[in-house]
């Protein structure tokens, strides 16, 4: 049994720390990311509002838009079809890096089903800095 | 009025259920047939009445009552009856009722089919289920209650979320609760015989048809759910570790695992303990899914309601359940009686090492799935942990397990017979190696992964066969007579090969449809066109619709594959003014094994109109999807063999028991 059972648990065991230092993406605000200094290529989600008015589309189907929490606001940049619920002052949040100019490069933007519904980091950060307006709704999916 | 019965008849179930916990508990500490009897009455009786309230709410949501707030906050009279009628489950206290009413259900069940149960085994059962029914209705009543008025009830709804009026979405959460809830038996009957302190073969024998029972409504459950991802969301993926997702998977992985250790219970009466554990474990996996999803904890492409008192009332709820289960199984499993050593190669050998590859793949996804939650509460930083963490844990340990998977049922019970299992896998193991061989020169050149990935899939397919044909000795008797050892194998064979052959054909779709993706998209003004592999698609025109309560965009894009124009293909981009969300209704068309899935995008304004179209070739998508239904079917013939009967339990206790001993 021990002969059978310890290989297999240290498999297991050895996967999981070998991959939670590799696949382990933090979450920050736009202030925060500012605040930790996040380095250029290290790839994080970012979550905030879409700033109002920020949303610009090229020719080539890129998308820009702002993504603030208030106190501080970051420009993205995505290449591809947003999510149906993308819109202009609601929560998204987006999985890239910062380019060396300090552009957040997204390779998946997430918005969210329910235009009532706040990303729960997005909730906290607004709430770090004292934007919070109101709790989320009551309906919920699935 | 309705509404008041509903909410009368919850509190009535509540009630009903504390009496069925009461009645049947003093039943058997008093050792009294009256007491007993009242116990199964009252969960009847908890059945009807929760039943009662889970219909008078689809009664207010099909009548349109918007005075009721849960009505009022999802659903529209605009909405088709099929999706007022969804709507009653689909939102959190719905759901809450739904899962109460499949818990009294399964009480209920247990009462009526369990006539061969022991009389000491069974009030406990009873009992246990009264007390978990008593908890969550308790939480839906006083909590939750779906029945709450409205002062001022709105002139109409809110509307269901856009996203859930689907078929798929309308049928699927039926059949994941009914899975969930359906493991709570099994955990009233691991909490009974640890207090009995008997863990045997018979036990093992009771608890298998309600295993299967729940695995197989789980199953259809978790695939629905994500047949409904695959085509609703329209990003064609069909898995995305997502923490809901993983929170119906890991019960799906502790019921798996039990499956397989009841086995080994119920034919050599060995790891009772382990399969007590196990068995406790699936339904606590399913309570803290209830947790994580409805709680609002996690971030999720899924969205949920964010209530924090909920939150801390269904942890509560689980810590009193999966405490008192697991301090009862501290306390009293070192006296339950070991089973008998035995060799590490046969069947029950393979078996652990299926038990050892499942425990540690289902501790891989809780751990991805709980550690950004700790974390979070321990730092205050927000991580996540996504599908490369999945890929690199969960991957390699499933394809261990299933390259022993074959053999297992070529052992024979107490010693097999590595060599000669091997020498009757020749042909698999051939089979998937050229196979192979090939898929890495000629069909996908130099991509190892998917190779392996193939040769896994036929493995277990070929693998799978040939156990069957190895029982009814095909090629060695006649045709005739092999035709006629095959139909007289038992019904639980079939079964389980169905249910390994699912596993592999579930494999190889995955597999094939993950490397063998392509996507195109591009803004196509009409008459312009857009190639994805061997098709072109044509933008034939886009005209505006009109839906039961939505508008849609629809475009028609006209097939051309190989073999000349096909048909057309009409994907939708509808808006929900009452909701003012816009969902994308993707079109697919099945060819073969395979799906062409194409969805309309936004409008390009400016210039010539163009609408920016997404198209996918997804190679052997369909098997994704046929190969865990394989698997529930089979989980559900396994079920119709006659010697799993509950009642089978009784007859089979004394001989297993002469059996085991010797």
């Amino acid at each position: 049994m021990v002969a059978i059972a310890a290989p297999v648990l240290a498999l297991a065991a050895g996967l999981s720390l070998y991959a939670m230092g590799d696949a382990a993406v933090f979450f920050y605000s736009p202030a925060q990311a500012a605040e930790k200094h996040v380095p250029a290529g290290r790839t994080i989600r970012l979550g905030g509002l879409v700033e109002t008015g920020s949303v610009s589309k090229a020719a080539d189907g890129t998308v820009s838009f702002g993504v603030t929490d208030k106190k501080a606001s970051d420009k993205v940049v995505f290449k591809g079809d947003l999510p149906d619920l993308f819109r202009e002052g609601q929560g998204v949040v987006a999985q890239g890096a910062f380019d060396g100019a300090g552009v957040f490069v997204a390779r998946e933007v997430l918005a969210k089903h329910d235009e009532k519904y706040m990303p729960k980091e997005v909730a906290d950060a607004l709430k770090k800095s004292g934007e919070w307006r109101g709790a989320g709704s009551e309906s919920s999916t699935r | 009025m309705i509404a008041e019965l509903g909410a009368f008849a919850l509190l009535l179930a509540f009630v009903l259920s504390l009496a069925q916990f009461g009645l049947s508990a003093a039943g058997r500490i008093r050792r009294d047939a009256g007491l007993r009897g009242a116990g199964e009455g009252a969960s009847v009786g908890a059945f009807i009445a929760s039943a009662t309230a889970f219909f008078a709410l689809m009664y207010a949501f099909v009548t349109s009552d918007f005075s009721v707030s849960n009505v009022a906050a999802n659903s529209h009279s605009d909405q088709p009856l099929l999706y007022r009628v969804a709507a009653t489950w689909g939102s959190h206290e719905g759901s809450m009722l739904l899962w109460c009413m499949a818990l009294s259900g399964f009480g209920m069940a247990v009462a009526v089919f369990g006539k061969g149960l022991p009389t000491t085994l069974k009030p406990l059962v009873l009992a246990s289920q009264g007390a978990l029914g008593g908890l969550f209705m308790a939480y839906t009543a006083f909590a939750s209650n779906p029945f709450v008025r409205l002062a001022t009830p709105p002139v109409e709804g809110a509307a269901l979320n856009p996203i859930l009026q689907d078929p798929f979405m309308a049928i699927h959460p039926p059949f994941l609760y009914t899975g969930y809830v359906g493991f709570s038996v099994v955990f009233s009957f691991a909490v009974a015989a640890l207090i009995e302190g008997r863990v045997d073969a018979a036990w093992a024998r009771w608890v298998r048809p309600w295993t299967l029972a729940a695995w197989s409504f789980l199953t259809v459950g978790i695939t629905l759910g994500s047949f409904w991802a695959y085509y609703e969301l329209g990003w064609g993926g069909w898995w995305f570790w997502d923490p809901v997702e993983n929170a119906s998977f890991m019960p799906w992985l502790a019921g798996t695992a039990l499956l397989h250790s009841a086995i080994v219970t119920e034919k050599r009466g060995a790891l009772p303990g382990w399969t007590v554990f196990l068995a406790l474990t699936a339904f606590t996996f399913s309570m803290l899914g209830a947790f994580l999803v409805r709680s609002g904890v996690l971030t999720s492409v899924h969205a949920f309601a964010v209530d924090p008192t909920r939150g801390v009332l269904l942890l509560t709820i689980l810590g009193i359940a999966a405490g008192s289960g697991f301090a009862l199984f501290a306390w009293r499993a070192p006296s339950l009686k070991a089973g008998g050593l035995f060799a590490p190669i046969s069947r029950e050998g393979a078996l652990v090492v299926n038990n050892l590859f499942l425990a540690g793949a289902l501790a891989t996804v809780a751990l991805g799935t709980l550690y950004p939650l700790i974390r979070q509460a321990m730092t205050g930083e927000a991580i996540s942990v996504g599908a490369p963490f999945f890929a690199l844990t969960f991957g390699p340990l499933m394809a261990l397990c299933l390259l022993v998977l074959p053999f297992g049922p070529l052992l024979s019970w107490k010693r097999g017979d590595l060599l000669g299992a091997a020498q009757r896998l020749f042909v698999a193991a051939g089979a998937s190696l050229l196979v192979g061989l090939a898929w890495l020169l000629v069909v996908q050149p130099g991509k190892g992964f998917s190779a392996i990935g193939v040769v896994l899939g036929i493995w277990l397919v070929v693998g799978s066969l040939t156990e069957l044909f190895v029982r009814a000795r095909v090629g060695v008797v006649g045709s005739g007579e092999a035709w006629r050892r095959l139909t007289n194998l038992p019904r639980g064979t079939w079964g389980m090969t169905l249910a390994h052959i699912g596993l592999g054909v579930f494999v190889l779709g995955a597999v094939v449809e993950t490397s063998g993706r392509i996507e195109a998209a591009q803004a196509l003004t009409v008459g312009q066109s857009l190639q994805v592999g061997a098709y072109t698609l044509t933008l034939k025109g886009v005209e505006a619709v009109q839906g039961p309560n939505y508008t849609a965009d629809r475009g028609t894009l006209l097939v051309t594959g190989p073999h000349g124009p096909g048909g057309a293909m009409t994907p939708e981009r509808r808006f929900y003014p009452v909701n003012r969300q816009a969902t994308s209704q993707v079109a697919i068309d099945a060819k073969g094994p395979s799906d062409l899935y194409v969805v309309l995008g936004e409008q390009r304004t400016g210039g010539q109109p163009s609408w920016l179209i997404r198209a996918y070739w997804n190679p052997w998508a369909r098997l994704i999807f046929g190969g865990p239904l394989l698997m529930a079917l089979g989980g559900l013939i396994s079920l119709s063999d006659r010697r799993l009967r509950i009642a089978a339990g009784a007859r089979a206790r004394a001989r297993l028991a002469g059996e085991v001993a010797a």
